[in-house]
């Protein structure tokens, strides 16, 4: 080949590399300044809040009512309208998503394998509006049978359909992190003569226990950042109590119904920025620790 | 009453049974609950027309129209937007970023926006496009919000599949002499294209089912099918949530269920797209 046109192909290949990878980078370099840009905006929009209403009265008041005509700041009955709602929601969900955990991972053939899986994958993938639309119009009667609170939606009712979102993400976390148990750890239990049962309770779960803590974690961040499913479910009365039966307000559920109310740059629309902000520490916590938790334990297993 | 081993280890496995049992009827009993009070509902005109107002004003006569072609508009610019950037800045993080330090704390940065509640992404859609940029209440406002929101969904989606490929393919076209691009151009992207094809599908379909973003973004009860993208929207998620909370409840309640329905049914067909072509490529390419 003639080397001249040879030379020239070379640098164009060489310029046509660079310039990729330029585009590459950028689009590799935006999604992290995304997570920069959330934080810095959600922060500078709620400096001028925290300036004029205070720290103290934001986390320690018991009202939560930026409309009234004295505007009430305290957070806390969103903080704990969440976090009721969450909990609750995750002790429905913990024992029941890891005993089908176990069963997925340990027990089933390959048959019901392969309706399982799909089923959890779609109940994933369920829009979090239909659980609203569930547990407004069938759970809520139901709980109303059973219970007779004084209020049709309340924060069982919203627990429970969290509880229903939540067992999809444990299960297909935690089971990635019982299949990665390795082969030999098993045998050699069976090989000193525990049955199954004591080979899963003693040698396998506490093997996956930081992909089983890890899942739980992210379970709950997915409950606490859920909107539509609680705004339907709970009735969004923000009262600072911790009764079940009662109507609750959550964060998010108060982030949904009153910025669209807000007046831009008001006091109104800082505030609900301030409640975003604590929202998004909160979430980002849970899933740090997740994060943190899975990659050791999968250096551990490698 | 002490058991024995034997029966102990049977009841804690009826146990396990019953768990994943409750699992499938959970999700058994929402789907029956909607189809059986969504199937009445649904028919042609139901399909075909825009909601309309009854005799006392409330919009819960008429059809779902404009919310389905408002979700597949919003789905349609959260492909032509999120898509390239996710799969590019994926291609990037796994193929370009050099050390590995740098590209695991770039991954933790993605896996950590991943898990962002959506109502944040709304706020920062509220407050960055509706109002710094202007583009007010609008399509455009609410794709961008959403697109932002399944961003880190597409890039781990596409690592997976990226990861997939046996790094011998990529030796061996280097050893060939391609540079880096036309390896990753003609070996890895096509032979990972169904693994990211897979992902993409159901990003979009997480995207179309979500609703506490365009709520404050700029979709609208009274909003007709939006002819630019500065127009306010219907969506077919937001239709079911005013639907459930209407205070017509005998008129209201069918149309939620109706919309409910074909919310489903267009979220099934995506995901069931995504599985075929999942377990297709599996076939295809057995390394």
């Amino acid at each position: 080949m003639d080397t001249k046109i040879y030379k020239r192909e070379n640098r164009a290949r060489r310029y046509a590399e660079g310039g990729i990878t330029g585009i590459l980078g950028a689009c590799g370099i935006l999604s992290v300044l995304i997570l920069a840009l959330v934080f810095i905006f959600l922060i500078t929009n709620s400096i001028p809040f925290f300036q004029s209403v205070g720290l103290v009265n934001f986390f320690t008041g018991t009202q939560w009512d930026p409309f009234a005509s004295e505007a009430m700041w305290g957070v806390l009955p969103l903080l704990t309208g969440t976090i009721l709602v969450s909990f609750v929601g995750a002790i429905i969900a913990i024992p029941i998503g890891l005993g089908c955990t176990i069963y997925l991972s340990e027990l089933a053939d390959s048959k019901v394998k392969k309706i399982l899986k799909p089923a959890i994958e779609i109940l994933a993938g369920v829009p979090s509006v239909i659980y609203g639309l569930f547990a407004a119009l069938v759970l809520s009667n139901w709980i109303m049978e059973i219970f007779d609170p004084s209020y049709r939606l309340n924060a069982l009712n919203g627990a429970i359909i969290l509880a229903i979102m939540m067992i999809p993400i444990q299960v297909s976390v935690s089971e990635e992190a019982m299949n990665a148990v390795p082969r030999n750890l098993r045998e050699a239990s069976y090989a000193m003569g525990a049955t199954r049962w004591e080979t899963i309770k003693s040698v396998i779960i506490p093997a996956a226990l930081p992909g089983i803590i890890a899942s739980i974690a992210l379970a709950i961040g997915r409950a606490v950042g859920e909107t539509m499913a609680v705004l339907m479910a709970t009735g969004n009365a923000s009262q600072f109590s911790f009764d079940i039966l009662t109507s609750v307000r959550t964060m998010t559920a108060a982030l949904a119904i009153d910025v669209p109310e807000a007046a831009i740059g008001s006091l109104q629309y800082q505030g609900l920025f301030a409640v975003g902000l604590l929202l998004f520490i909160i979430t980002f916590v849970i899933n740090l620790i997740a994060d943190m938790v899975l990659s050791k334990y999968q250096e551990t297993y490698k | 009453m002490m058991l024995s081993r034997k029966n102990k280890e049977r009841m804690f496995f009826w146990l396990f049974r019953g768990c994943a049992a409750a699992v499938v009827a959970f999700l058994t009993i929402i789907i029956m609950f909607v189809i059986v009070n969504g199937a009445g509902t649904i028919t042609w005109d139901f399909l075909t027309q825009n909601p309309m107002p009854n005799d006392t004003g409330a919009l819960v006569s008429g059809g779902i129209l404009s919310p389905i072609i408002g979700t597949l508009m919003l789905m349609g610019l959260v492909l032509a937007i999120a898509i390239p950037i996710g799969v590019f800045g994926a291609v990037f993080l796994v193929e370009y970023c050099g050390s590995y330090k740098w590209s695991r704390y770039m991954w933790m940065t993605v896996n950590n926006l991943a898990g962002v509640p959506s109502i944040v992404w709304a706020l920062l859609g509220v407050g960055v496009f509706v109002y710094y940029l202007a583009f007010g209440l609008s399509l455009i406002s609410a794709a961008i919000t959403l697109s932002l929101m399944i961003l880190p969904i597409v890039m781990v989606s596409t690592k997976e599949a990226l990861e997939a490929i046996p790094s011998s393919i990529y030796d061996a076209s280097i050893g060939l002499g391609a540079t880096k691009w036309q390896t990753i151009l003609h070996h890895i992207l096509p032979y990972s294209a169904s693994g990211i094809i897979t992902g993409i599908i159901l990003s979009l379909s997480r995207a179309g089912g979500e609703t506490a973003p365009l709520l404050l973004t700029g979709v609208a009860l009274n909003a007709t099918i939006p002819l630019s993208i500065f127009d306010q929207f219907q969506a077919l998620p937001y239709y079911i949530y005013m639907m459930t909370s209407a205070s017509d409840r005998a008129n209201a309640y069918p149309m939620a269920y109706g919309a409910a329905l074909v919310l489903i049914i267009l979220m099934m067909i995506m995901n069931l797209a995504a599985a075929t072509l999942r377990s297709r490529y599996r076939e295809k390419y057995k390394w």
